[in-house]
């Protein structure tokens, strides 16, 4: 297959069990908090980085495969890396920048093609300012540029946008969006920031402690996470245990008891009647009921509650709803400002929400655990055990 | 004014700096750049000349140089020539005296490079020449100048290793810096004078020059 396959794995000195697969034009982006061993497999796939196994093939030709003792040195990997840094060459001009990447054209051609790429980010004009005489958004895109005048079979963005401040940060999502739809190659980004990862990638990869967790599209990582873990990683607040206590089969539903109140959710029940299971609902499909309006049952799954919380973030109110049957576990969903305000919302008074069946998302019981399961060994084994 | 004597310190500081710019630069860079066992003991040993008085220095130089000693007679197999009380063995002295003046400099100047711009130019499709020659040293040429004149003016200026490797033998070993020593007890006070500004005026147009450089390129990179 074409495109870009990478499998990294080693126990230390940094843990790596990674698996992830970028297609021709496709943009893959990696998403962890700091420390999750993002740029690491960045840097691997640019032979940056040397893992104890691994392997990484791009459209067909091995770049690393420790079992075939095959490691090509980073100069030969035909790789586009922008850094976080930028790492351009402070001596050299934007031209001198890109040109200095171009070893493998013929030098009479170097100077032209370097214009045409600065022309292709917007920087014709600016071609012989020294890196330190442009500013943070323009140093971005000369970075790109030299990334993209080695004619890399794979472009690598690491962090591209966390030196510059948000107006620009804006401003270059668009372009970088526009540009990809010029380049045919494999492209990884790799960011903390998972509204920019959902803005831009086509699919997400959710990596924790070197180890990749989930891949798909961001509707369906942060819809359907694949284990609490993933849920808490893409932050999703929502997330419950509760217990699969039925099916309706006339009307396609399984049926969830969440701490005594009865929960719908779509389909066939996901795992064994009685077991205990961890679901989310993400913030999407929690609906506010109109106040004036008090519901008598005919909405799906009512959860009433009181308001504790209610944060104005500009046109938008983040609420944070005590439900009257578990008034520890604490809903969090938004809504517009002017929704809020005509429902006489404010932190005290009672509310009721519908949990959307088709929101809920069970997840296996057994799935990977995430570190709130994991500092409680003891209960899980002895559960396990009985 | 002793000019035999200010040519044949100028002979030696440039024999001195021109040998020792390759080691100065491939040995600073490693430094830098490679992480190896005992590398503090290494550092510590290059860094000895600077608080080894030089008259001890110059002690030991003088002990290994000897027709008695290994690497005298070495040199005399090799050369045909003594080390002790030469030109040469002044140079040889010289050498080892300056190392840390030829060394730290380049060291901190490749440590002052971004170790991502490394990774850039290997990304770029360089390979590890064209990188040092197109990335890494015209960003440490301040670090290398700076070196070079450090080391040019310590030699102009070296007494007591000079004076205990090479004794003062006119246009063989008597450098300047002998020479003003020699005048001063002569009671010569004019020429110790005229020599000691000769010297003064050197070291200060060397600092005005490493300064300059480095201000220079501290501008350009902003």
């Amino acid at each position: 297959m074409g495109g870009l396959e990478v499998e990294l794995r080693q126990d230390a000195p940094i843990p790596l069990a990674a698996r992830l697969a970028c297609a021709p034009g496709e943009l893959l982006a990696l998403v962890g908090p700091s420390g999750s061993g993002k740029t690491t497999i960045l840097r691997a796939i640019a032979g940056l980085y040397r893992p104890r196994r691994g392997r990484v093939a791009v459209d067909g030709a091995l770049w690393l495969d420790t079992e075939a003792a095959i490691d090509l040195p980073t100069r030969r990997r035909r790789v586009g890396l922008v850094f976080q840094s930028y790492a351009l060459f402070p001596h050299l001009s934007a031209l001198e920048n890109l040109t200095a990447a171009m070893g493998h054209r013929p030098r009479a051609e170097r100077a032209a093609r370097a214009r045409e790429l600065l022309r292709l980010v917007h920087l014709d004009g600016l071609e012989d300012r020294r890196p330190a005489q442009l500013s943070g958004g323009q140093q971005q895109r000369v970075a790109v540029a030299r990334a993209l005048a080695r004619e890399p079979a794979v472009l690598l963005l690491d962090e591209p946008f966390s030196a510059v401040d948000r107006a620009t940060r804006q401003r270059l999502y668009l372009e970088i969006a526009e540009l990809r739809r010029l380049l045919a190659m494999p492209v990884v980004l790799v960011t903390h920031d998972l509204e920019e990862a959902m803005l831009l990638a086509d699919r997400l990869t959710v990596l924790h402690h070197g180890q990749t967790l989930q891949t798909g599209t961001p509707q369906e990582v942060t819809t359907r996470p694949a284990s609490p873990q993933v849920a808490r990683l893409v932050d999703i607040g929502n997330l419950f245990e509760g217990r699969i206590a039925g099916h309706d089969q006339n009307r396609g539903l399984a049926l969830l008891d969440w701490r005594g109140l009865s929960l719908e959710v779509r389909g066939p029940p996901p795992a064994p009647i009685g077991t205990r299971v961890p679901w989310v609902i993400p913030d999407g499909f929690v609906i506010l009921h109109r106040r004036d309006r008090p519901s008598r049952g005919e909405q799906e799954n009512p959860v009433p509650g009181r308001i504790e919380q209610m944060l104005v973030l500009g046109q938008s109110a983040r609420l944070t709803l005590r439900p009257d049957h578990a008034p520890e576990l604490p809903l969090r969903f938004s809504v517009p400002l002017h929704v809020a305000r005509r429902n006489g919302i404010e932190p005290g008074v009672a509310a009721t929400v519908s949990l959307l069946a088709e929101g809920i998302h069970v997840m296996a019981p057994d799935g990977p655990v995430g570190a709130a399961a994991s500092s409680l060994p003891a209960p899980a084994a002895s559960t396990a055990a009985a | 004014m002793d000019w035999q004597a200010l040519r044949l310190s100028i002979e030696l500081a440039l024999a001195t700096c021109l040998l020792l710019l390759p080691i100065g630069l491939l040995s600073g860079r490693a430094l830098a750049v490679r992480a190896f066992a005992l590398k503090g003991v290494v550092e510590a040993a290059l860094a000895l000349p600077l608080v080894l008085p030089p008259t001890v220095l110059g002690y030991y130089l003088l002990a290994s140089f000897g027709a008695a000693a290994p690497l005298g007679r070495l040199w005399q197999e090799l050369v045909g020539r003594p080390l002790v009380f030469t030109f040469d063995g002044l140079v040889l002295a010289s050498l080892i005296a300056n190392l840390p003046f030829a060394i730290q400099p380049v060291q901190r100047a490749f440590e002052a490079i971004d170790p991502d711009l490394r990774a850039a130019a290997a990304c770029s499709g360089m390979g590890p020449l064209a990188a040092f020659l197109r990335i890494e040293l015209p960003l440490a040429w301040p670090g290398v100048l700076t070196a070079m004149v450090l080391t040019f003016a310590h030699t102009l200026g070296e007494f007591g290793v000079v004076l205990m490797v090479g004794g003062a033998i006119p246009g063989e070993t008597r450098t300047i810096a002998i020479a003003i020593y020699d005048r001063v007890q002569a009671f010569d006070d004019v020429g110790a004078a005229r020599m000691s500004l000769v010297l003064l005026l050197f070291s200060l147009a060397a600092i005005a020059v490493t300064f300059l450089a480095s201000r220079r390129v501290g501008r350009r990179l902003g």
